[in-house]
């Protein structure tokens, strides 16, 4: 009893502590946006106004008065944190919106896409990595081995392009870029996804629509993750299979079988599962090349847009937002990494 | 090529170099030498191939890179052009092969730089130990925070186009992987005795860093450094692809299948460029994975 206290305790404390370190990220994160944001020498407002009003000074100065660009910078921050306390992260300077409101409407469209991404790799990429190890040097491990290395060697954007220009140009299989074909009516936004708005509001062939839509986008992003995946899956069931209770399970005569997949396996998986949190977070993150090919009306494509015209607020906004993720990710991987292993808490 | 039909050409060259060589008996024998040495092979020849592609292109090319033919433009692939044109008449194995140039470039000067930087800061913290190496640390795990695509697009953005920014912006979310690796080796390496004796010896801590400790853990560093420049030369071309990478005229990968993204008919303006993306990346994996192999005790002892 007081030894399960003493170990809850220490779970507990471990958290607390892994807590605090991500907060004090999030806040050095802020403070490293808003230097990059202000100290580099392009100029927002030479980007947003024309030419001629450009050469304007006084419609150039209302510019930077109307957008706080005049005050010296510590106040700035400060304001900027300010803001931030009240989840304000500004206005975007070509949307007029709140950054906060532009985030939220185009966040689900990403995380949809990158979820089912995720799945999808996970789903080819862990049994796929079992197999090679099993197998090991069978044709079958190196299959996976070209397959996984050219998964992550393929240019996102040419797969894309490649993607569609086959079945969707070519052979007519699968329907354009968009998220729902123009002939659909986007379901009235409760949850803001797609998947879930869509039946909600009984449009069942809009339903159908936006999962078809969902198929060439999902596989290009899944590439790349499923070779990571199935890279590290392999190399970590060959690194549990050499460990002494291997040796231990095969000198009691245990089956292959129930040696690979209820000795090996469960040891396997903790590699895999810091891996597979990182690589959902790069996924969430890393679909700005999918998005802008696929006109998919998501975050990456958002902060494409925004790094365009140099539209800072926003830019600081989502890379804002995207850093909170990671370090939630972080996070949540560190802590269940710790409840899978607890030897990491001593360290 | 599909990936599978990839796979059995792979096979079927195995097998043709394997018979050549009259030494190599027995499968076991023939699948280990085809497990350690094919792909790092392909791999090496690849990007050799380009090196020199890429060194010698004002020999080699048949036409100039910038050239502008509008009357010869989106010819399809033909004996006068062998991968076709552009839509300004641009030669496009021409621009593929001076593109080699910037790519190659780009890859080697990000992983190089970025790697020394990195290693350089996670080597002192593992070595100095204390503050330095709690501070230096932190500082690299805020690195990680950021998604590196995103800080680099909002970095190129704000300095400007041009390939040099786009290198900086690299730079800056580069690094700090080699960092965490590097403090990892050296924490592995300080503590045996060879360092210990070199105390001793009275080696002062630069010395006993730089030329006892970090050519002990050079090998992982190595791997990861091979399997980078194929990372970095895909991120570059990427970014190139989102128009942050070289200006216009430039030939480059990602901004040629930029340029070719909407002429589905005209399909070879895209996939050439992308097929050369391709082969460059897969051939530092190639050889990355196959170091990675060679260097790890488990894999070497079967």
């Amino acid at each position: 009893m007081r030894q399960a206290n003493g170990g809850s305790h220490r779970v507990l404390r471990y958290i607390a502590s892994r807590l605090v370190i991500a907060a004090a990220m999030v806040l050095l994160a802020t403070l490293i946006i808003f230097l990059i944001a202000n100290t580099v020498p392009g100029d927002p407002v030479l980007t947003q106004l024309g030419d001629i009003a450009a050469n304007n000074p006084a419609i150039v100065e209302a510019y930077r008065h109307k957008w706080g660009l005049d005050l010296p910078m510590g106040e700035r921050y400060w304001v900027f944190l300010r803001g931030l306390a009240h989840g304000d992260l500004g206005i975007s300077i070509s949307s007029q919106r709140p950054v906060i409101d532009d985030i939220a409407q185009y966040a689900p469209a990403t995380i949809e896409l990158s979820t089912v991404a995720f799945m999808l790799s996970l789903i080819f990429g862990l049994p796929l990595g079992v197999l090679a190890a099993m197998k090991r040097d069978s044709w079958i491990d190196h299959v996976a081995r070209v397959l996984s290395l050219t998964g992550v060697s393929a240019p996102t954007f040419w797969l894309a392009f490649i993607m569609l220009a086959v079945f969707y140009g070519w052979l007519g299989w699968a329907p354009g870029p968009g998220q729902i074909g123009g002939d659909q009516f986007p379901p009235p936004v409760v949850t803001g996804f797609m998947l879930i708005d869509a039946p909600l509001a009984g449009q069942w062939a809009t339903f159908r629509d936006a999962l078809a839509h969902l198929v060439l986008p999902s596989i290009v992003l899944a590439s790349a993750t499923m070779g990571l995946i199935t890279r590290t899956t392999r190399a970590a069931m060959l690194e549990a299979l050499s460990q002494d209770y291997i040796r231990v399970a095969r000198a009691k005569g245990l089956r292959r079988h129930a040696i690979m997949l209820r000795h090996a396996l469960p040891n396997a998986l903790l590699p895999v599962v810091t891996l597979g949190g990182l690589a959902y977070a790069q996924l969430l993150t890393g679909t700005v090349l999918t998005e802008t090919i696929f006109s998919w009306p998501g975050l990456g494509r958002y902060t494409f847009q925004s790094a365009e015209i140099l539209d800072f607020p926003a830019i600081m906004g989502v890379t804002l937002v995207v850093a909170i993720v990671y370090v939630i990710v972080n996070l949540l991987v560190d802590v269940s990494y710790a409840l899978l292993d607890p030897r990491v808490m001593r360290r | 090529m599909s990936p599978p039909a990839f796979g059995a050409a792979l096979t079927d060259a195995a097998a043709a170099s394997l018979s050549a060589t009259a030494t190599a008996s027995g499968t076991g024998r023939r699948r280990r030498w085809l497990r350690r040495y094919l792909l790092p092979a392909i791999g090496g020849a690849v990007i050799a191939a380009w090196l020199l592609a890429a060194l010698l292109a004002p020999w080699i090319t048949p036409y100039a890179p910038d050239t502008v033919n509008v009357a010869g433009r989106l010819a399809a692939p033909s004996l006068a052009h062998w991968l076709g044109t552009d839509e300004l008449g641009r030669d496009v194995l021409t621009r593929i092969i001076y593109g080699a140039r910037t790519s190659l470039t780009v890859g080697f000067s990000v992983v190089l730089i970025g790697s020394a930087a990195g290693t350089l800061v996670g080597a002192v913290a593992a070595y100095a130990r204390g503050w330095a190496e709690e501070v230096l640390m932190r500082a690299t795990d805020l690195m990680f925070c950021f998604p590196p695509i995103i800080l680099a697009m909002a970095i190129a953005a704000a300095l400007g186009i041009g390939t040099r920014n786009t290198v900086i912006a690299m730079l800056v979310v580069w690094w700090p992987k080699f960092a965490r690796l590097a403090r990892s080796l050296v924490l592995g390496q300080r503590s045996l005795e060879y360092v210990a004796a070199a105390r001793t010896i009275g080696f002062p801590p630069s010395h006993i860093l730089f030329r006892q400790i970090l050519p002990n853990a050079v090998g992982p560093l190595v791997v990861l450094i091979t399997l980078d420049l194929g990372n970095a030369i895909l991120v570059f071309a990427g970014l190139s692809f989102l128009g942050l990478g070289v200006v216009p005229p430039t030939p480059e990968w990602g901004s040629m299948v930029s340029e070719g993204r909407e002429l589905v008919s005209q399909w070879w303006v895209a996939t050439f460029p992308g097929i050369a993306i391709l082969t460059v990346v897969i051939g530092f994996n190639f050889v990355g994975d196959g170091l990675r192999d060679w260097l790890d005790p488990h894999a070497r002892r079967r």
